[in-house]
């Protein structure tokens, strides 16, 4: 820039800040409009359960015995939906780091505007992207041979709303922990710790396969609790000799996602408020 | 009119090492001035911006900013002030544009005129070609021209600068003292905290020197230079055994004498003379430093000679 450019100053007329939801409309808006950024990052986290799900019909399609009349494919996509959900942590985690770190949310934290909407924001956001992984999940799986027999509509959203009552819950997590991270890199374990969450769970393989203390504490994770009641919803069969903690899913896939909002929700907002504490000079 | 006004303000931290944080502050800046808080890393600057624009809340002390309680009115607070914190916050992902129509919009302005004060910054900033570019592929002195340009949509009545020019480069830090000057020509009120003596010396009408959350001194830039002292005088030696021997025989001569490390002398130079009598005295003794140099005092130089400590922490390379 040339040294002799003078900034005009802003509008000198007093302009009204924007009420919680308009603002909480327009935070979200920037996220949605950085995915056409970063088009490839976006379409392939979008994609990626769909890869999984290949690997794993490809791998253990063959290998894995499941009860007669049914196929691997009718147990693999349901409990991939739940999966979806649970990889939503990472994009939650790594973006709440980022704007932490960066000092956005500290720009935002001095506009006058209702520091909820922030919050808000990012939560409209990350539901709507894990809404749109979930419907190129349910077409993949329709195109890799899932069949969902006698489909109600009612049953379908309950299934819907258990899958995002999930995301929600996990989005206080991702927000916990990254409102507290000093910088993206420091939270980068969360791609690496969403892999046991999948894997010890209902959804790959039959928990009653896996030595009984792994089995039990498989059926009774999040993950497992969702993924079986949809797995049920949409028809499926569940897995022979289910153990207590797959008798009581319905109930755990209420429970659980409670459980984890009202323990994070706070302990995030807390973080988010107090963001600065852990910043010093 | 006074635009920020602190008193005995202040936030302690727990940790490991002890309590940090601010201790006491009270500071008084009218209208269309600048105030420099100035102090190595850890003297409690940030804390002090992070407080007066609401980031966090003090533990002490009253404040009021633009017209307002920071406490009571943090709302009112807000509308009237702007941010520009240590790091560019700007969204790596967005454009330019649709950076500062992000911000703008929350600043409450309608899509339109978000967009129409968008395209005048970025002009005025220097940054029209790059636009519509992602910020991610940005050099450091644009992400920060964006990032004040940013804090301009509205016209801020007062300012919070963040050590702005920490990393960047001469020329890029010369045209953001230019554009800072030209804010407070049009009467915006600018608090900053910088490291740099000089970068205080030439934007402040006010400095306060802190250090370990304390003022030190304070005062116009003129006057805590004249507290800091004369220019300093650096002999490098090739040894420490050779530095010891210079300083014994340059200590004889002239009053000031410091070892600053184990190889380097430090020689007050309040006279005309006295790097001459330091050579002098080097000829007697054979020893023949490697390196001479003469400069203004560092901050360094300032702590050591307004507390007789130096600075904990090494300040940040730039």
């Amino acid at each position: 820039m040339s040294t002799t450019t003078t900034p005009v100053l802003g509008h000198p007329h007093s302009i009204h800040p924007p009420g919680v939801f308009t603002a909480a409309w327009v935070i979200a808006g920037r996220t949605v409009g950085s995915w056409r950024e970063q088009l490839a990052t976006v379409v392939i986290t979008w994609l990626f359960p769909v890869f999984v799900t290949v690997l794993f019909l490809g791998l253990f399609g063959g290998a894995l015995r499941v009860p007669e009349g049914t196929a691997y494919v009718d147990f693999l996509v349901p409990g991939m939906l739940a999966v979806t959900m649970l990889f939503g942590l990472e994009t939650t985690t790594l973006s709440a780091a980022a704007d932490s770190a960066l000092g956005i949310n500290d720009r935002f934290r001095t506009f006058p505007i209702h520091s909820a909407a922030i919050v808000l924001g990012r939560c409209l956001a990350d539901m709507l992207s894990s809404l749109v992984g979930l419907t190129v999940m349910v077409a993949f799986g329709f195109l890799l041979g899932w069949r969902v027999p006698d489909l109600s509509p009612g049953s379908a959203s309950a299934a819907l709303a258990l899958l995002l009552l999930l995301r929600f819950a996990l989005l206080w997590i991702g927000l916990y922990v990254g409102y507290g991270a000093k910088s993206v890199a420091s939270v980068a374990y969360v791609q690496i710790l969403v892999w046991p969450l999948a894997f010890f769970s209902s959804v790959f393989v039959n928990p009653a396969t896996m030595p009984a203390w792994l089995g039990a504490v498989a059926e009774f994770s999040p993950v497992s609790a969702t993924a079986s009641t949809v797995r049920g919803l949409l028809g499926g069969t569940s897995w022979p000799n289910v153990g207590i903690g797959g008798e009581f899913a319905p109930v755990l896939a209420v429970a659980w996602p409670v459980l984890l909002t009202v323990v994070f929700l706070p302990l995030a907002a807390r973080r988010f408020r107090d963001g600065a504490v852990d910043r010093r000079d | 009119m006074v635009a920020i006004e602190a008193e005995h303000v202040g936030k302690s931290y727990r940790t490991e090492g002890g309590d940090v944080g601010l201790h006491d502050l009270s500071v008084q800046a009218e209208a269309g001035t600048v105030l420099a808080l100035l102090g190595p890393n850890g003297a409690g600057k940030s804390t002090a911006v992070r407080g007066l624009s609401t980031l966090l809340s003090f533990d002490r002390g009253r404040a009021r900013v633009a017209g307002h309680d920071i406490r009571t009115q943090a709302r009112e607070v807000r509308e009237r002030i702007a941010l520009v914190g240590q790091s560019a916050a700007v969204d790596d992902q967005l454009t330019a544009t649709q950076n500062l129509v992000l911000f703008g919009r929350l600043r409450g302005m309608g899509r339109a005129d978000a967009r129409a004060r968008a395209s005048q910054l970025l002009d005025q900033f220097g940054l029209s070609e790059a636009d519509a570019r992602a910020v991610r592929g940005f050099s450091g002195g644009m992400r920060r021209r964006l990032d004040v340009a940013a804090s301009m949509l509205v016209r801020p009545e007062v300012l919070f600068v963040d050590e702005p020019t920490t990393g960047l480069d001469p020329m890029a830090r010369r045209d953001l003292w230019q554009i800072l000057r030209s804010m407070v020509r049009e009467g915006t009120t600018i608090l900053l905290t910088t490291q740099y003596l000089e970068e205080a010396d030439a934007l402040a009408d006010h400095v306060i020197l802190l250090g370990h959350g304390e003022v030190i001194a304070e005062g116009s830039p003129d006057r805590l230079k004249s507290m800091v002292g004369p220019p300093v005088i650096q002999l490098v030696f090739e040894t420490g055994a050779q530095a010891d021997l210079a300083l014994s025989a340059i200590g004889r001569t002239v009053k000031g004498a410091v070892l600053r490390d184990l190889r380097t002398v430090a020689v007050d130079a309040n006279h005309t003379d006295v790097l001459a009598r330091c050579l002098e005295a080097l000829r007697d003794v054979s020893a023949s430093p490697i390196e001479v140099s003469m400069g203004k005092p560092s901050l360094d130089d300032a702590f050591m000679r307004l507390t007789g400590h130096q600075t904990d922490a090494p300040e940040e390379e730039a």
